[in-house]
């Protein structure tokens, strides 16, 4: 029977057929608790009678919203979150590897036919991997350390066949950017996004996870990109065993199939204060800004970098007055670019290199905005308030467009540079 | 039940900003609630007040400091015409009720109103709006007051059963 990536996992895993609309108590094969919402989850486990975890691997912990701990209170929930993995006996990456979306993917937790929970929202970055992978809250978290199986209700999917090949300074950021314009914010909620097609399958993994990590903008409940080798040759060399081979049937039951072709695609930029109000860069160059963050879970590995600095290309500084904060999305990341050279270019031009964490984008550790001022930022998020004062504006874009922009100061089209 | 209309989109770093996420007490969180996009919200919602919203409501973030929030402040219904899934799921799983509604239109901020869950509807302006029950699985954790209390006495559950 023809089925979609999503009806095909939770088939495998439930040993039967499963269709769209189905409610199923389905096994997790990894859950992932961070900082912020993992102590919630802890303390739920509790209340629900939860003694021993139900597999301590697959229970993924660390800490990257607040790291170091900016304050006591957060202090003192590292340090209740360590002694808990200590009593289970889970393996606790702590604030030592960086974000958890970059670590999950490069650890190789994640791999294709998985079903994998997280207390965040952007969890469903693993569907880069070709797994389904969500978000969710502590108290469903709480369910999972004890029961290691949730309610799912199997969403009905929809494809996005993304063709064609990107122009200069332009790529998957605003690919994801373009497709949440025009899906909207909450165009896909409850469904499945499954992406393939040949743009799709021409992009690096970095690529697929700035794609996958957006799908929760369009409401999404899991974003998967469809695996081919490329996804094999980055699973398999973390997991050391051959992937399972997973694609949706051709004449499955799609809620939709919409076609994009990226060949004529501008710089994207989502403006204030929601992440479906994408325009071409033109209508808002020019715009000051008065903080760029290029970093996050959306936008913070080395090719993210790598990008920004070839923009940067031999630029002395970047403009007066502007704050730029680079923040590599892990620790793995943050090698790649401090041996290539590029952390060294990108203090030189003046910028901030933070350690990997979630920095502006959580929104309180540090790097906030105060009322009045503008941040372009190439993370996920432009919610009033997002990244730090309600009366700021942020807006959103890739390395490159957030590279340009930096060196002028203003909103720039990064192929102008 | 005093009406705190709000519109489309809202999300939950609106509903509690990031910086207050180290608190996990309801009341706590509660003062902070709409902080800096509703600053009247915290300081004048009273027990049994409604949050009503109109598209995609409590989209964006996981945190479940949002429904907390909301029921610190008393609120124990937001009703709104969609929302967004993680919030929907988190406010059955704290014991938030949330209600779809496709005629939130109908309601204004400060309109006082009714739910009649039995019913299916909520009373607004003399208007009797139907309001779609929460689905089946849902429904138990609903009528136990939150996935807490639905799982504390459980063992183990089995998997793979299909609804």
């Amino acid at each position: 029977m023809a089925a979609t990536i999503a009806e095909k996992i939770f088939s495998m895993k439930c040993g039967r057929t499963v269709r769209a609309g189905d409610v199923v108590m389905a096994p997790v094969d990894a859950a992932m608790i961070h900082d912020i919402t993992g102590p919630l989850a802890v303390r739920v486990f509790g209340e629900m009678g939860g003694k021993r975890v139900y597999d301590p691997d697959r229970i993924i912990m660390l800490f990257d919203h607040q790291v170091p701990a900016d304050s006591i209170p957060a202090a003192e929930n590292h340090v209740f979150m360590r002694r808990f993995a200590e009593e289970q006996g889970i393996r606790n990456y702590d604030l030592l590897e960086g974000v958890c979306h970059q670590v999950v993917m490069e650890k190789g937790r994640a791999a294709p036919g998985e079903i994998i929970v997280g207390t965040d929202s952007h969890t469903c970055t693993y569907g880069a991997a070709g797994a389904f992978a969500t978000g969710i809250g502590s108290t469903d978290m709480g369910f999972v350390l004890k029961f290691g199986a949730l309610y799912f209700r199997v969403p009905e999917s929809i494809l996005l066949e993304i063709d064609g090949a990107f122009g200069r300074r332009v790529g998957p950021k605003d690919l994801i950017l373009s497709l949440v314009g025009d899906i909207g914010a909450d165009g896909a909620t409850y469904t499945a996004l499954e992406f393939t097609g040949g743009a799709m399958h021409d992009m690096d993994m970095a690529g697929r996870m700035t794609c996958a990590n957006m799908a929760i903008e369009m409401g999404a409940k899991a974003g998967i990109v469809r695996p081919d080798e490329t996804t094999r040759d980055y699973v398999a060399a973390r997991r050391g065993v051959e992937p399972l081979d997973l694609a949706g049937d051709a004449d499955a039951d799609y809620r939709e199939r919409r076609h994009y072709d990226v060949t004529d695609l501008s710089p994207q930029v989502a403006v204030p204060h929601n992440v479906d109000n994408v325009v071409d860069v033109a209508d808002v160059a020019g715009t000051k800004v008065d903080q760029v963050f290029i970093g996050s879970c959306t936008n913070g590995r080395y090719e993210d970098l790598a990008e920004a600095a070839g923009v940067l290309g031999t630029a002395d500084r970047f403009a007066d007055g502007v704050r730029v904060i680079v923040i590599p999305a892990s620790r793995t990341e943050y090698l790649k670019a401090l041996r290539a050279g590029l952390v060294e270019r990108f203090v030189e031009a003046g910028a901030l290199v933070e350690a990997p964490c979630c920095g502006p984008c959580m929104g309180g550790a540090f790097g906030l905005l105060a009322p009045g001022e503008v941040s372009l930022s190439t993370s996920n998020r432009n919610f009033r308030g997002r990244q730090g004062s309600t009366q700021a504006s942020v807006y959103l874009a890739s390395p490159a467009t957030a590279a340009a922009s930096a060196l002028y100061g203003e909103i720039t089209d990064p192929r102008e540079v | 039940m005093r009406v705190w209309k709000f519109g489309d989109d809202i999300d939950t770093d609106a509903i509690i900003p990031g910086r207050f996420l180290t608190i996990y007490d309801p009341a706590e969180l509660a003062k902070h609630a709409f902080e800096g996009t509703r600053n009247e919200f915290a300081r004048d919602v009273r027990e049994g007040d409604v949050v009503v919203g109109g598209t995609n409501f409590g989209c964006g973030s996981s945190r479940e400091h949002a429904p907390l929030a909301l029921l610190g402040a008393g609120v124990r219904v937001v009703v709104a015409k969609s929302f967004a899934r993680i919030f929907y799921r988190n406010a059955v799983n704290t014991g938030l009720l949330p209600l779809v509604c496709p005629e939130t239109d109908a309601i204004r901020d400060g309109d006082t109103v009714s739910v009649d869950l039995a019913g299916g509807f909520i009373e607004a302006n003399g208007q009797r709006l139907p309001v779609e029950p929460v689905p089946g699985f849902l429904k138990e954790i609903v009528e136990a007051g939150g996935l807490v209390a639905y799982a504390k006495n459980l063992d183990k559950v089995e998997i793979c059963n299909i609804e």
